[in-house]
């Protein structure tokens, strides 16, 4: 990539060329700025999980569980009376429970892709941010997982969703695209924890170790005695709960060279796993015989809206992370960059898929699917379709200015604005399809009940007690990963740029 | 003298760590490691290892999932309780494919975590370098060779002045 060793073989031409026009020179921007050293990078990271937590830890925390509770309750509520007291109603049976499952394994999507095909493609820029983009998924997956979970009517049944024998001697049914996503997603959910947790084992090796050097000084600072000794009773319980978890891991040359490898093996596993899973969600839709929803395009427009919405939530949650923490020379100005041209890139596939459906639906001169695409853009749900096109087409577009991308406040909002077009981009294909079908008879109005607001509302909740408690007990970033990405890692001296990049 | 597990040695820099590395392997020690909080890129070729073998266990993974997904849904829908749906068949390889693919991965998945675990042979709770403060720096910015002493070329002066004059220092014996 360097310039000055690959100048010589150039035409002269071409040498007086750029000579001529000056091109101006990109500095490749640092990974980790201000020139941290390696126990730098150990000692912000480790000090998260190490230290007492922040007041304003206690305090999300405590409104996180709160907001949890709703979930509970409108579970409670839908187990002890019937899935009646959703607001699904003929013909729209498949409410707010499919929308909020789609929503949040989309979300999950970034965490994955930001694992597995960032990894691929060698962007080191994804180290600051796979961690807790990975936590995101799986916290993700467990919040999309109670809907269809709770859906099913008998909760105390959904067992027979799995292959297992049961009472009636009757298997599942694999000629239906439901039963291929129990597959695809508890196939998700497992791989992600896998790769979660495989990439962290060198991370609680390193808080192991850290736990019992200051176990072998013993000395503990603190006001009191009480103090001393919850530090030192703290610091027993890292050396278990961290050791274990580690399984010996001991750093060793061998011990990497697997590791990387395996890495690898589970990047090149997860990509083709990530993008089947949201394909094989929108097949639950596509195979359907609907108008609005058995068309080809479902599969890739799904999977980039997927990223599209999981970048927003990753942006959404490291942005006051890195405030709080003051992980500003982990998470750089170049990483939010990124994030915000990957919104931007998935954002415009997403707003092409959208007018796309209106062109075949006119091409395809299938009047039922002609109506299908009238209704939704000025139908019933006209005002559902607008929120979503303006939140998912317009805000991300903003993302070609970097004046807006260095807003780092301007960023979050327009995050958020993201997740909410994404949530109502469900909205609409789920519900408009199903309300206005073949039989305008028959047709309907879906509204949510009070139940499904506070069962969906709580798994924000969920996912926040889950993330938060991530955060005091797991290391936030992969420090082997983050210390690879430094110059002071390259084993040919980083003083001299041409040894980077000749392997 | 108490028996000893081997010695370690630190090193300056990652570019020090990575020649000494390629010192040690060309002197022909066997029972050897490097040891460094992240991974050094062509670390095992200087430390002259071979490919990793966690390949072999991903494949074996696949293909076992490959065929308990195929052979799972030909059991459930053709064979054990063959019912009629919207007239599609009983088995094809097409309509199972969501479910094949998936139990692919997955299997593969878990076949490259255990492969990682068979290969490091770990769990292994307890090693004496545990004991080693210097080791345990390493999670910091410590960068280590050790020579375990049932290398048959170890000897106790020896291995040291050849640590030593490959550039380690804070050189130390670690108890077994």
């Amino acid at each position: 990539m360097s310039t000055d060793s690959t100048d010589s073989q150039f035409s002269p031409e071409r040498s007086a060329l750029l000579s001529k026009v000056e091109p101006a020179v990109l500095e490749e921007q640092a990974l980790v700025t201000n020139n941290r050293d390696f126990n730098w990078v150990t000692n912000k990271i480790c000090k998260i999980v190490e230290t007492n937590a922040p007041n304003w830890w206690w305090v999300c925390f405590a409104v996180a569980l709160a907001t949890a509770s709703f979930t509970l309750v409108g579970l409670i509520w839908l187990v002890s009376t019937g899935v009646g007291v959703w607001g699904l109603a003929n013909p729209i049976n498949w409410g707010w429970a499919i929308v909020n499952f789609v929503f949040w394994i989309g979300i999950g999507h970034a965490g994955t892709l930001i694992s597995a095909i960032l990894c691929l493609l060698k962007q080191g820029w994804r180290t600051s941010i796979n961690r807790a983009a990975e936590a995101m998924t799986i916290f993700a997956v467990v919040c999309a997982g109670i809907f269809p979970l709770f859906h099913v009517g008998r909760v105390w049944f959904a067992w027979w969703l799995f292959p297992l024998p049961n009472a009636n001697l009757i298997w599942p049914q694999f000629r239906s695209p439901l039963e291929w996503d129990v597959f695809a997603v508890s196939t998700y959910g497992t791989v992600s924890v896998l790769f979660w947790y495989m990439g962290m084992i060198p991370d609680l090796g390193i808080l192991r170790d850290r736990a019992v050097q200051r176990l072998t000084k013993g000395v503990y600072e603190g006001s009191s005695k009480l103090r001393q000794s919850m530090a030192h009773g703290a610091d027993i319980f890292r050396k278990y709960f961290y050791g274990v978890l580690a399984m010996g891991w001991r750093n060793a040359g061998n011990h990497w060279r697997n590791y990387e490898m395996a890495y690898l093996l589970l990047a090149g596993l997860s990509t083709p796993l990530v993008l089947s899973v949201h394909t094989i969600v929108s097949f639950d839709f596509a195979v359907a015989v609907l108008p609005g929803w058995h068309t080809t395009i479902f599969p890739p427009y799904f999977v980039a809206g997927a990223i599209f919405s999981g970048f927003g939530m990753v942006l959404t949650l490291m942005l006051p992370l890195r405030a709080l923490y003051g992980l500003h020379d982990l998470i750089t100005q170049r990483h939010i960059d990124n994030m915000c041209k990957i919104c931007l890139g998935t954002g415009s596939i997403v707003g092409y898929a959208y007018i796309m459906e209106f062109f075949i639906a006119w091409y395809g001169a299938n009047p039922y699917e002609s109506f299908a695409f009238i209704n939704r853009a000025f139908g019933q749900y006209s005002w559902a379709y607008y929120i979503m096109f303006s939140c998912n087409v317009f805000t991300p577009q903003l993302f070609w200015f970097s004046a807006v991308r260095k807003n780092a406040a301007l960023v979050w909002i327009m995050s958020i604005l993201i997740n909410v077009g994404m949530w109502f981009e469900r909205f609409v294909i789920t519900v408009t399809s199903l309300a206005n079908d073949f039989l305008p008879s028959s047709w309907g109005y879906y509204s949510p009940t009070i139940v499904d607001v506070f069962t969906f509302f709580g798994t924000f909740g969920l996912f926040s007690t889950l993330f938060l408690l991530f955060l005091r007990f797991l290391p936030l970033m992969p420090i082997g990963e983050i210390k690879f990405v430094m110059p002071q890692a390259d084993p040919h001296g980083h003083e001299s740029d041409n040894g980077k990049e000749s392997h | 003298m108490s028996e000893i597990y081997g010695i370690i040695a630190s090193f300056k820099d990652t570019p020090d760590l990575y020649h000494a590395a390629e010192k040690v392997r060309d002197a022909g020690f066997k029972n050897w490691d490097t040891y460094s909080s992240f991974p050094v890129h062509g670390m095992p070729e200087a430390q002259g290892q071979p490919r990793s073998k966690v390949p072999v266990f991903t494949f074996l993974g696949g293909v076992t999932g490959f065929t308990i997904g195929t052979l799972m849904v030909w059991y459930m829908n053709a064979f054990d309780y063959p019912l009629i749906v919207g007239g599609m068949p009983f088995f094809s390889p097409v309509f199972p494919f969501p479910i094949m693919y998936e139990l692919t991965i997955l299997l593969a998945a878990f076949g490259t975590l255990g492969g990682m675990f068979i290969t490091n042979l770990l769990p292994q709770h307890y090693n004496p370098l545990f004991n080693s403060s210097k080791f345990l720096e390493v999670s910091g910015d410590r960068l280590c060779i050790a020579i375990e002493a049932r290398d048959s070329q170890f000897d106790r002066d020896q291995t040291r002045a050849f640590l030593e004059s490959i550039g380690g220092f804070d050189i130390e014996e670690v108890e077994a």
